[in-house]
């Protein structure tokens, strides 16, 4: 076979472009999901949580979450009026800060309360599935990861159980499973959002307060709410790029 | 060749070392994962595997598919964007084979206050009712809780769950 040199230039890269067909291999399981579709992250609008603690118990119902250990949960702050006057100091003042209570992760709800004073409000913790997230850098043998679909998840065959991710977790939203001894956290219910299902916590929350949002679909309201409203991430001077979104959320909340 | 005679410990070591990069070769075949590295340093077929667990909450598009009746009552009412799983509480097993799993009726008396005990805590404008509100009386002897607004009247499963509920 003798061929020019100008074939051999359509031909290797024409073999180069087949053999990344051959790599890429069968498509995913889902049939009518592709993951380079989506960019999933989360909406939590403060002003509509009445901590009912709902999003906690669904949680540990769909994910099997042991008891003590949580993949969301529920923070309940109370800034008092005496707090909150002192706030236009021109020194912040580090022993100003919030009461903020979280019975079992708020399973169970919160007691009432009674002093009318201040303002309290509920905070939703989760998982923020950051784009740039600190957990999966660290781990030692490439057990978490981002999928290609903008969550970050764990893959339990392969994880050590070292715990370096626990502590790289800037919103300590990592725990050691208890029974298997490896990494565990919230999958964002990938389980749920590959099928068209919304997670369980947005399933089982009462007034909306949380919302399941595709930022690479065009028709999500995510991108309306977000030019309209006073949305924020948790700790954004980390650059974690977090998606998950907290509307009217407190300078208070850490 | 004599140079080359000279140099045979050399190509004796290079020779260690092509077998021990063989050896390497050999065992990265066994131990690392087929899909590994398929879209970054980790197991793609992770990835799926995550992705076949079991689902508990069936979502309530799967509920008004065939409760019809209920959702219209819902849609109606105040509970319009309260899903039924947020009360009932997950129930896949029901919606794909319905003989398979009959639900039990949440008790209401634990399930209201979860979201409407009054608390200085919750926000404002959200219906929040005193302990004494009822005098012991079980919410749904008034409220239908799929639509709990008072204009509307209570559903006739109230009135069976308040009869059983008298039997206990």
């Amino acid at each position: 076979m003798n061929l020019s040199r100008r074939q051999m230039l359509i031909l290797l890269p024409a073999a180069a472009v087949a053999w990344k067909s051959v790599l890429a291999g069968t498509p995913e399981s889902s049939p009518n999901y592709t993951m380079s579709e989506h960019w999933w992250g989360m909406l939590i609008d403060i002003p509509k949580c009445i901590g009912c603690g709902n999003c906690v118990r669904a949680c540990q119902a769909e994910n099997d979450v042991p008891d003590g250990h949580f993949r969301t949960w529920v923070e309940r702050y109370h800034r008092s009026d005496w707090e909150m006057t002192r706030e236009g100091d021109v020194t912040p003042n580090p022993l100003i800060v919030p009461e903020v209570i979280s019975p079992d992760g708020g399973k169970e709800g919160f007691p009432a309360a009674t002093d009318e004073s201040g303002k309290y409000f509920f905070v939703p913790k989760m998982c923020n599935h950051c784009a740039d997230s600190p957990c999966t850098q660290v781990c030692p043998v490439g057990a978490t990861f981002i999928s290609p679909d903008g969550v970050v998840l764990v893959d339990q065959t392969y994880c050590l159980g070292c715990a370096y991710c626990v502590q790289a977790c800037p919103y300590g939203c990592r725990y050691i499973h208890p029974e298997k001894q490896v990494a565990d956290k919230c999958t964002l219910c990938y389980h749920r959002i590959t099928k068209g299902l919304t997670t369980a916590c947005c399933e089982a929350c009462p007034t909306g307060a949380r919302q399941l949002v595709d930022l690479k679909d065009p028709k999500d309201p995510i991108h309306e709410f977000l030019k309209t409203h006073s949305v924020q991430v948790l700790k954004p001077q980390m650059a974690t790029g977090a998606k998950v979104f907290y509307n009217d959320l407190d300078g208070s909340v850490r | 060749m004599s140079t080359f005679k000279e140099a045979g410990h050399l190509f004796r070591f290079a020779g260690l070392f092509v077998l021990a990069f063989l050896v390497f070769l050999v065992v990265r075949h066994f131990v690392v994962p087929k899909s590994f590295g398929e879209y970054g340093h980790y197991r793609g077929a992770a990835i799926g595997e995550i992705a076949a667990r079991p689902v508990h909450f069936a979502g309530h598009a799967a509920c008004e598919s065939c409760h019809t009746d209920i959702a219209d009552t819902k849609h109606a009412g105040k509970h319009a964007g309260v899903n039924c799983e947020a009360c009932h509480g997950p129930l896949a097993k029901h919606a794909d084979d319905p003989t398979a799993m009959t639900p039990v009726k949440p008790d209401t008396a634990v399930l209201c206050v979860r979201c409407h005990a009054a608390s200085a805590a919750r926000p404002k404008d959200f219906p929040q009712i005193a302990a004494d509100h009822s005098n012991g009386l079980a919410c749904e002897t008034c409220h239908n809780p799929h639509s709990p607004g008072m204009d509307a009247t209570p559903a006739a499963p109230a009135k069976k769950t308040a009869s059983a509920g008298g039997a206990k």
